[in-house]
């Protein structure tokens, strides 16, 4: 295998501990050779002592709470800002939509800022969980510089409760070492693939949408249906393909690099991210079609650090610091300020931007499937069987 | 009259604690099991049946808990009583509080990151490696009901080990002499005198065992794969999923209930041979 994960010693450890202590490296440097940076973003609410001092007064305060999805963001980017604001980034990750917007129903959440997809904002909005945005608290926002495709959603009867975070595709991911040669195109072979010589090597989002939508395209049924005659169907299918997945989990990444896992539903980031370290694997848009979706950064009702909240989306929507979460976490970005900063070979990647008449057939995610009840029931059934 | 207030006043917190946090709430979810989901999700007030009707819904879940739990109690038993024994019994007193400390050592990590450790040991490059490399073939570990029992044993042999060790610990060892002194071999002493006397260590141990194992949610979500669903994993994803809290309330409803039959019909039984027991512990 070729997982490139590069762990360090126990005995470089020390040393570069050391020469951090001496000062004769900067902290950047210490954290990034020893993989810490990642983790020092969940230690430092956890451990006050090892925050840095901020340089400037703390007025945002000392943290801010972050919901997002799995594999989803540069630890530099939230290194550098709490090197400039002295607030540390805590984390959580999210594998669904619908896991989101049960911790906003339930209350008390205690998030700064989420990550919804395009279709779920509606929902927010009538439901009251989301705040209208302040723009001139978002300098570096600027909404002339982002394709309407993508940043439109964002917008909810004129009123702007969303900013652009990014943009992608669902297809799948698959290990071509075990394919023989042939790579499969649509979602019918990826579901036949699982029941026979995948059996036990598949995984599937742990997120109704995409679980249910590709299991609908088998049928060449819309995406988005809520059609009870089509749910049907589709549970028939992801009945009869239960006991052939190796598992259901939206955080798939870790299984398919060990090799544990050779095809998973899978979306783009992910999918160059993986196939950046091992080129085996590759990514599919089924050729029926399948999830086209953009993601927002907003504000949740009732967050407790609203200024550091702001203060992040400003951060991570500055171009600069931007092009480095694309070139990190590999979705491609609607703002084009960004665009232009970055280099030709992400630009023309056919896994960020895929052919035309594969995108064509996408579709994006309809607010009814948040909200339908047998949908929901229909996953929950499904994982419980 | 004094001594009554006094003991009013020593029981308020714990009493209070109770009524709030745990009557209050319980009460809480028996009115939202008679309700019925929002339209985006949530609760509106109802009186139906209905999601009690549709429990069967999760049947496999509620077998996989009534399978797994007492299997994982029985085989920490099995797992826990040389162990305890030994460290009772046999084991140097210079080194015993030592190895009582190891029992208990994994508990100052999070199972979270143990759990995250058996994912490695038992996924492709683990186990199943070293076991096709001594050639026995493929087989794959995680993600089976293997794992999870793998897990639970793993995770919950401490909480066997000390009540079942504490039982032996205070064992009156002349009893032991004189079982021997009357002519009973070893075993016949092990089994007449020795586990009778620790059988409320067992008791204790499988008791603590079996009702965190009912209500277990973490082991089976990471070494499961979602593939070995217990209630409490149906029970998360209802309310932080599916957002049905009428089906979800229904559900902790049930596996309220059955905790309680179950549980009463074990102290029950044990009570009725603890009353054998008591007979011993005159002589």
């Amino acid at each position: 295998m070729t997982d490139k994960i590069d762990h360090i010693s126990r005995q470089k450890f020390m040393e570069e501990l050391r020469r951090y202590q001496k000062g004769s490296v900067t902290r950047r440097h210490f954290l990034g050779v020893t993989g810490l940076g990642a983790a020092s973003a969940v230690l430092g609410t956890a451990m006050p002592g090892l925050l840095p001092r901020a340089a400037q007064a703390q007025t945002i305060g000392d943290r801010v709470v972050l919901a997002t999805w799995p594999n989803y963001h540069d630890p530099a980017n939230f290194e550098s800002f709490t090197q400039a604001t002295g607030a540390a980034v805590q984390v959580n990750v999210f594998g669904s939509n619908e896991e989101m917007l049960a911790k906003l129903q339930a209350g008390g959440s205690g998030w700064d800022v989420f990550v919804p997809t395009n279709y779920t904002i509606t929902t927010y909005v009538e439901q009251d969980l989301i705040e209208p945005l302040d723009l001139a608290l978002l300098p570096s926002y600027d909404a002339a510089s982002f394709d309407q495709r993508f940043a439109g959603p964002g917008t909810v009867n004129g009123t702007v409760y969303a900013v652009s975070k990014d943009w992608g595709t669902t297809g799948f991911a698959v290990n071509t070492n075990h394919t023989g040669g042939t790579t499969p195109t649509t979602w019918k072979e990826f579901w036949d693939l699982t029941q026979t010589t995948f059996s036990g090597r598949t995984m599937v989002h742990d997120y109704q949408l995409t679980t249910i939508g590709n299991a609908l395209k088998y049928f060449g049924y819309s995406f988005n249906s809520i059609d009870p005659a089509e749910l049907a169907k589709a549970e028939e299918l992801l009945m009869a393909c239960k006991p052939h997945l190796f598992a259901i989990n939206s955080d798939y990444q870790p299984s398919m690099r060990s090799g544990d896992a050779w095809m998973t539903i899978c979306w783009t980031g992910d999918a160059k991210q993986m196939n950046r370290d091992m080129p085996e694997i590759v990514y599919v848009l089924g050729r029926e079609g399948g999830e086209l979706w953009s993601d927002f950064y907003a504000i949740p009702k009732g967050a407790p650090h609203r200024d550091a909240a702001y203060a992040l989306i400003n951060h991570l929507l500055t171009p600069e610091v931007n092009a480095k979460e694309v070139m990190f976490h590999g979705y491609p970005v609607a703002d084009a300020r960004v665009n232009a900063l970055l280099p030709p070979e992400i630009l023309n990647d056919p896994i960020l931007y895929p052919a035309a008449e594969l995108l064509s057939a996408l579709e994006f995610g309809a607010a009814a499937t948040l909200t339908d009840p047998n949908r929901a029931e229909l996953m929950a059934r499904f994982k419980s069987a | 009259m004094q001594r009554r207030l006094s003991t009013w006043l020593l029981l308020a917190p714990a009493g209070l604690w109770f009524a709030v946090m745990l009557v209050l709430p319980l009460c809480f979810v028996v009115v939202f099991s008679f309700g019925e989901r929002a339209a985006a999700g949530g609760y509106v007030p109802a009186f139906t049946l209905a999601q009690y009707a549709n429990l069967p819904a999760r049947a496999t879940a509620f077998r996989n808990t009534l399978v797994l739990a007492p299997l994982g109690t029985l085989l920490s038993l099995v797992i826990a009583y040389p162990l305890a024994y030994f460290l009772a019994m046999r084991a140097d007193p210079k080194w015993r509080t030592l190895l009582l400390i190891l029992v208990i050592v994994p508990f100052w990590t999070s199972i979270l990151i143990r759990s995250y450790a058996w994912i490695f040991i038992l996924g492709g490059q683990g186990l199943p490696a070293v076991i096709e490399w001594l050639g026995f073939g493929q087989v794959r570990l995680i993600n089976t009901p293997f794992a999870v029992l793998t897990g639970i044993v793993y995770g919950y042999l401490p909480l066997m080990v000390l009540p079942v060790y504490v039982s032996l610990e205070r064992l009156d060892k002349r009893l032991l002499e004189a079982s021997a002194d009357l002519g009973a071999p070893p075993m016949r002493s092990f089994l007449q005198v020795t586990l009778p006397l620790s059988l409320p260590g067992v008791a204790t141990g499988c008791m603590l065992v079996f009702i965190l194992l009912m209500g277990e949610f973490l082991i089976p979500a990471m070494l499961g794969g979602g593939k070995v669903f217990f209630i409490g994993n149906a029970l998360v994803d209802l309310f932080l999923q599916s957002r049905n809290w009428a089906f979800g309330a229904a559900v902790a409803v049930t596996l309220v209930v059955i905790m309680l039959v179950t549980v009463s019909l074990y102290m029950w039984l044990m009570r009725r041979m603890g009353g054998v027991r008591d007979d011993v512990a005159l002589m």
